[in-house]
């Protein structure tokens, strides 16, 4: 086995160190060891822009190895936006350049005393700080070529955008991809906490990195060749997110009466055609760009697509669901090109496209610009937030920091995040997961869409409060695990709905490290998380009055189901009856 | 009784994205999977008015019908 490290770059004093792995985390990684690390060194009532805050990146069990789907990084830290504990997931391809040069997490400490900005250089060698000044304001796809020209085309490229260089509760941490794009550890504000230490990069050199070595090769061979076909054979993860991504959801949702449209006040959108999965395949097609692309080498879901305008010239990738919803549908912008620029502005300025794209609905009401006027969004972005003015400011702190400026009480927010693409009310199982998951109003922390809706590990009905407690707290379980494994997510749908692809993913593991873990296990490691990150919120002042939803929903009801919010605080709290 | 049928994603190639279709009194939505030649296990998710709907559900007058394949996102 190689030698991995734990690397501390400490900003107060400028110091670099690597450790060997404590033993009571040489079998955790990517979530697990993200919030075992957080939870042990970053003190719960810390302010999370001040020296004792850490963001610790870790990549997962599985990642580096040449199991499909594995290439995921997990980043912990206290959220400035939630005030309590975060992981945020990406894929890109920094990932596996960390696990192949032996790096088990990579923690950044500290504050710079003398104000000054700096880069982080890893390579086989160790790893450096060092000043930088060239690329401090510069957009994130501007500054990822300058990376590369200054490592080289192969490098691995993590950033604070402009975003996070202000301290936006908005800002994410972006990656680069493998064409030089821009995936995101999106949710909770985290480029405001790399801002705080001003670290403006993280780059990897990835040459001279080792294969890792696997304890029972036979084993990970036979276990990975069942892993890939349980993912082909799967029609979500083998076909359908391939072919439209994850805005196939569009019409679903619609179709459900789940889709928030007008700041979540309906559940359908009328202009849903023109914003759907399918519209975007066939414009995607007409104009020469690719529907099927993956974030990470090694990816077989391809869920994400290279999106053109009119011209033919590149305008994003990794056009999600989420983003095209909340503009869209939430924010009734009808054109989907206007969404698609907004999406490269918020890649190119590292920011949040689901917190920030919520913020824009609750922006409309407020009156700071029209309803379904995505040219404006797209000026707000560059010349408001991008620029740092005062109303930039205002709208680049989040969806509630604009409600509480403009006293509106339709603010759509779970521990001052988000919520995202699913109405609460008319698919309850989600709900249960917003109010409930230590992340915040957060969707794949425990996905109940798959079985509210899409009929994945069986059928809930979203409209009814039974059944959903135990979908969400075993989604949540599940989750947590698979968090800590390096998989892509999207493994969840073949996982679900397979016994012997679980198995596999279990057996990959126990080959890699020659372990004999069973479910059993798996379920308990991610119980064991949700249960440190619960804790750590509680020492960090929550309590369960902060496991609910916005009142609002409790007396609006949502179109067509005429649904509402109606589980007590008392039925909400038994979630953490484990 | 007609019927008003939206096929989404891949259901729609060689067929139609909606259409008001005329069906016997009594049909269910497996007739209309017949009808439209998809194969029933490529079906992912079924909507009627709105509501989930399993194939065996029998159809009214004037109900909305949505047909999903194996879909899915986050």
């Amino acid at each position: 086995m190689e030698m991995d490290k734990i690397w501390r770059v400490n900003l107060s004093d400028l110091s670099v160190k690597s450790e060997a792995v404590p033993a009571a985390w040489a079998g955790l990684g990517g979530r697990a060891l993200t919030s075992t690390i957080v939870a042990a060194e970053v003190p719960p009532t810390c302010h999370p822009l001040g020296p004792k805050n850490k963001l610790v990146f870790a990549p997962g069990l599985l990642t580096g190895t040449p199991a499909a789907n594995s290439g995921r990084m997990s980043l912990g830290a206290k959220s400035p936006l939630t005030g309590g504990i975060k992981e945020s997931n990406a894929g890109g391809t920094s990932a596996q350049m960390f696990a192949k040069l032996g790096i088990k997490a990579l923690i950044i400490e500290g504050l710079p005393a003398d104000g000054k900005w700096r880069g982080i250089y890893i390579d086989k060698e160790g790893v450096q700080l060092k000043e930088e000044t060239e690329l401090i304001g510069r957009g994130n796809f501007d500054a990822v070529q300058v990376m590369n020209e200054r490592l080289s085309k192969k490098a691995g490229v993590i950033l604070c955008g402009p975003a996070g260089e202000m301290k936006m509760l908005t800002a994410n941490i972006s990656v680069k991809d493998p064409d030089s794009h821009i995936r995101s550890h999106g949710r909770g504000g985290l480029g405001a906490v790399m801002g705080s230490k001003k670290l403006k990069f993280i780059a990897i050199d990835p040459t001279g990195a080792e294969s890792l070595a696997i304890a029972d090769p036979e084993k990970f061979k036979s276990a990975g060749k069942t892993w890939v076909d349980a993912l082909l054979a799967h029609g979500v993860s083998g076909q359908a997110l391939k072919t439209y991504g994850t805005n196939i959801l569009v019409n679903i949702l619609n179709e459900a009466g789940g889709l928030p449209t007008h700041n979540f006040t309906a559940g359908q959108f009328e202009a849903h055609d023109q914003i759907s999965g399918e519209t975007m395949y066939d414009t995607i097609l007409k104009r020469g760009g690719k529907p099927t692309h993956g974030c990470h080498p090694g990816c077989i879901i391809q869920c994400s697509q290279i999106y053109n305008d009119a011209e033919g010239q590149y305008v994003t990738s990794g056009f999600e669901y989420e983003t095209i919803w909340a503009l869209g549908a939430n924010g009734n912008i009808k054109n989907l090109d206007q969404i698609a620029e907004a999406d490269h502005c918020m890649d190119d300025l590292g920011l949040d496209s689901i917190e920030t794209s919520v913020m824009f609905g609750v922006a409309m009401e407020a009156g700071v610009l029209p309803w379904g006027d995505g040219a404006e969004v797209v000026r707000l972005l560059k010349d408001e937030i991008g620029k740092g003015t005062p109303l930039g400011r205002v709208l680049g702190a989040g969806t509630a920091a604009v409600g509480r400026a403009y006293g509106l009480t339709r603010v759509p927010v779970v521990k001052n995040q988000a919520i995202p693409a699913y109405d609460p009310r008319a698919v309850k199982g989600i709900g249960i997961t917003y109010a409930t998951t230590p992340m915040g109003a957060d969707h794949t922390s425990g996905y109940s869409i798959a079985t509210n809706i899409l009929g994945v590990g069986g059928h809930v009905d979203p409209l009814k409060k039974e059944g959903q407690i135990d979908l969400s707290r075993n989604l949540q379980i599940a989750t947590a695990a698979v968090d800590s494994t390096g998989m892509c997510l999207f493994i969840a749908f073949p996982v679900l709905d397979s016994p012997a692809c679980l198995q596999a993913l279990i057996d990959m593991i126990n080959a890699r490290f020659g372990i004999a873990l069973t479910g059993d296990d798996v379920v308990g490691l991610g119980k064991y998380v949700l249960k440190t990150e619960h804790q750590y919120n509680l020492d960090a002042g929550f309590t369960n009055k902060d496991d609910r939803l916005p009142e609002f929903f409790e007396y609006e009801p949502v179109s067509p189901h005429n649904a509402v919010w109606d589980f007590t605080p008392e039925e909400i709290d038994t979630f953490w009856n484990f | 009784m007609q019927i008003q049928v939206r096929l989404y994603a891949t259901f729609r190639a060689g067929r139609f994205n909606e259409q008001m279709r005329d069906y016997p009194p009594g049909s269910t939505i497996k007739d209309v999977l017949a009808d439209l030649a998809i194969d029933e296990a490529l079906v992912g998710t079924l909507f009627v008015e709105f509501k989930y709907a399993t194939s065996d559900q029998q159809l009214h007058e004037g109900v909305r019908l949505g047909i999903f394949p194996v879909v899915g996102g986050g």
